[in-house]
């Protein structure tokens, strides 16, 4: 248990934590354009296919539409994004000791090598556009597991990364997928070789170290047949006076019979706008499990999503969204179903007090031809006094009648007499609230590992009882 | 230790005065029975002196052990000690016996997370509710979710029992339950007082005294104290209902 309380530390400093300055060794700056693109690309000494598809991003996202169903979208001034591109430092170390003091120090603070040691099979984190620390225990290096940084992966293993890399989330998918390939950044790639189970979770760390910057980092998980892996990402950042924009993207690729698990928790500081591209395919027989926890952030929108293209291969999705004050968190999933017997599951859960207001959007297909698919989502939205709101959106669409769909949605209402019943038994008003979030999402956490429950039991807490420190 | 002390007490919900002059005084290892009729003020006097609130103190103090609580917020007085056994208590979906029970320990023991596991807890609330006649599939589940009335009772007795507390406002225990109910009621209050609590009743009925000896009694009527007495204000009660009360308004200060 030791352990959980080290990682709920990592996810409670960022709101104490002010920004610490650091050396940089590149910063890009400037209005968005073709000439800050190509400086981009120069910068990573990145091969020529690349740059030419960074570009045709670029032309996309001048083209596409911004989606004017996003709530608060006209809040957001992409023009005031002044810093399209960070390097700390020259290259990647994998010893703690080798980063400059500064930066170090935010890692120690945040506790990661220490959580490193003891619960990780590999740890890469991201500061601002670049990754600065990766390193991988030996033991998955003898198993021909692949973790390295994305601009590494591109250079040294172009045929693997070619065969996925935006095959899996289209370029042209929406304005913010186009912009995100045009200045992507950063992350983490990772293959784990056939019948290789990974024993020990492997996490990426991003952190954006200063106001009206962008991070853009990409993701790509390659599970071979018969694979197992458990990722977890993790989001922080200091307090700033203006916000910064984070477009990541996860893409995940599940071969047959293979199983990932992508654990997302997210806290970033109440400052960051957060659109996160999430999708994965799974081949036959596979598995995708996806949580995604939003907690911090000042808006998010992210909705993981799998297209089940083998037949017999299935999804869970898990998306809890705390929207606790004036916060958005536009959250849900989407499932294709595109090949016979495929399953999905997608359980949403979300809390709004304060204020905060939470979106759900979901979406399960099942193709013509997808027979006798199975679907199953539930969307339970918890309201924690008047001035809080959740709307939720599901769409279905079912194109093969042996299909077997269903969607159940509650609200729930905290009432003041229940609170009253909790403060008599000797909680205050704010560990009443989080012990009645607590029950609601107990289902979900009990099926994680215990660490993890704790690690979120401790968020959640803190989440409601920090009174007006994040209001 | 120092009573519970409720001092010339006036109250109003919203702008309709309930509860005026009130003065309570309970010393520990005594058992103070309120009674009165149905919308007399009863409950309303258990839930301010609890600090719900909806109920307005216009004048007056409540002290417990020697300290002016008036003011104070409901878990605040909770963690001095005073505890409510609710007459009709609230459901709480998602919060079951054990998760309460666990957190307000946690509470008490000044942990800041209060999920965590409390050492021996477990073991004694199944003891316990088995006890009061509960199953242990009633802590797991949602707390008054589905619960009959009697339930409702014995898993507020539960809570009196696990959490210790030295001041007890019970508010009509024992409605709902059978005989044997009654009988369990009158021994935890037994219990509670040679333990050194101070304990106060509130019954309309008169039938959990049969078993258990009061030291002092109260008849409140409209919101005010009408009669104060012993034992035989119930053997009263007993006989002749609350018709008598019309007459003591007549005749009194009023």
């Amino acid at each position: 248990m030791a352990g959980a309380v080290e990682l709920s530390e990592i996810l409670e400093h960022p709101e104490y934590m002010e920004p610490i300055p650091y050396k940089r060794e590149i910063e890009i700056r400037g209005r968005l354009s073709r000439s800050i693109v190509e400086e981009i690309s120069r910068a990573k000494k990145e091969p020529e296919w690349m740059l030419r598809l960074r570009l045709r991003a670029l032309e996309a996202f001048e083209k596409l539409p911004t989606p004017k169903w996003i709530y608060g979208i006209e809040s957001i001034d992409l023009e005031e994004i002044t810093t399209y591109y960070v390097k700390p430092v020259e290259k990647p170390v994998e010893d703690w000791d080798k980063l400059p003091s500064e930066i170090r120090s935010i890692y120690e603070k945040l506790g990661l090598p220490e959580f490193y040691a003891k619960y990780l099979a590999g740890l890469s984190t991201v500061l601002d556009s670049e990754t600065v620390y990766s390193s991988m225990k030996k033991v998955l290096e003898k198993l021909g597991v692949i973790m390295i940084p994305m601009e590494e992966a591109v250079k040294k293993y172009p045929d693997l990364v070619k065969k996925y890399f935006s095959r899996i989330y289209p370029l042209m998918e929406h304005k913010f997928s186009a912009l995100h390939y045009a200045l992507w950044s950063g992350g983490v790639f990772v293959y784990v070789p056939k019948n290789v189970k990974v024993p020990y979770p492997i996490e990426a760390f991003f952190y954006v170290g200063s106001e009206l910057e962008g991070q853009f980092e990409h993701t790509l998980i390659v599970a071979d047949e018969g694979s197992e892996l458990t990722f977890i990402e993790g989001c922080s950042a200091p307090r700033f006076k203006k916000y910064s924009f984070h477009d990541g993207m996860v893409e995940l690729y599940a071969h047959k019979n293979s199983r990932i698990s992508f654990i997302t928790v997210q806290n970033w500081s109440r400052n960051i706008v957060n659109f996160n591209n999430k999708r994965g395919i799974t081949e036959e027989n596979a598995y995708i499990e996806w949580l995604e926890g939003s907690i911090g952030s000042k808006y998010t929108v992210t909705y993981p999503s799998t297209i089940l293209r083998g037949e017999g291969s299935g999804t869970s999705s898990i998306v809890v969204g705390i929207a606790n004050g004036p916060y958005i968190k536009d959250t849900g999933s989407k499932v294709i179903h595109a090949a016979p017997n495929t399953r999905s599951r997608i359980i949403s859960k979300s809390i709004s007090s304060r204020g905060g207001v939470n979106i759900y959007r979901g979406m399960v297909q099942v193709n013509r031809g997808a027979k006798y698919s199975r679907s199953h989502v539930q969307c339970d939205s918890l309201i924690l006094d008047e001035k809080s709101k959740a709307y939720t959106y599901p769409i279905i669409h079912v194109m093969d009648n042996t299909a077997d769909v269903g969607h159940e949605a509650t609200t729930g209402r905290i009432n003041p007499e229940q609170l009253y019943y909790l403060q008599t038994r000797g909680l205050s008003e704010d560990q009443a609230k989080s012990l009645i979030v607590l029950g609601y999402i107990r289902d979900i956490l009990r099926g994680l590992p215990l660490e993890y429950v704790a690690m979120l039991s401790r968020v959640i807490q803190l989440e409601f009882e920090r009174i007006g420190g994040v209001g | 230790m120092l009573p519970l002390i409720v001092e010339d007490l006036s109250v109003a919900v919203d702008s309709k005065k309930i509860l005026e002059n009130i003065d309570l005084r309970v010393d520990h290892g005594e058992l103070l029975v309120i009674m009165g009729p149905n919308g007399s003020g009863k409950t309303s006097l258990a839930l301010t002196i609890m600090g719900h609130p909806s109920y307005r103190v216009l004048k007056g103090r409540i002290i417990i052990d020697g300290e002016d609580i008036t003011d104070k917020s409901p878990d605040y007085r909770a963690l001095k000690g005073l505890f409510l056994l609710f007459q009709n208590p609230v459901e709480i979906p998602g919060v079951n016996l054990k998760s309460l029970l666990r957190a307000a320990l946690n509470k008490r023991m000044g942990k800041t997370d209060l999920t965590e596991p409390v050492p021996g807890l477990e073991e004694k609330l199944v003891a316990e509710a088995k006890m009061l006649g509960l199953s242990e599939e009633h802590l797991e589940r949602d707390i008054n979710v589905g619960f009959s009335g009697g339930e409702k009772k014995r898993s507020e007795l539960l809570q009196a029992k696990i959490l210790r507390p030295r001041y007890v406002i019970m508010d009509e225990p024992d409605s709902g339950l059978d005989v044997d109910g009654v009988r369990m009621v009158a021994d935890i209050i037994r219990e509670l007082i040679s333990t050194g609590n101070a304990v106060v009743l509130i019954t309309h009925y008169p039938r959990v005294l049969e078993y258990v000896e009061p030291s002092r009694v109260v008849v409140i009527h409209k919101g005010r104290i009408v009669a104060t007495g012993g034992r035989e204000l119930v053997d009263k009660i007993n006989m002749e209902g609350y018709k008598w009360l019309g007459e003591v308004e007549n005749g009194g200060s009023g």
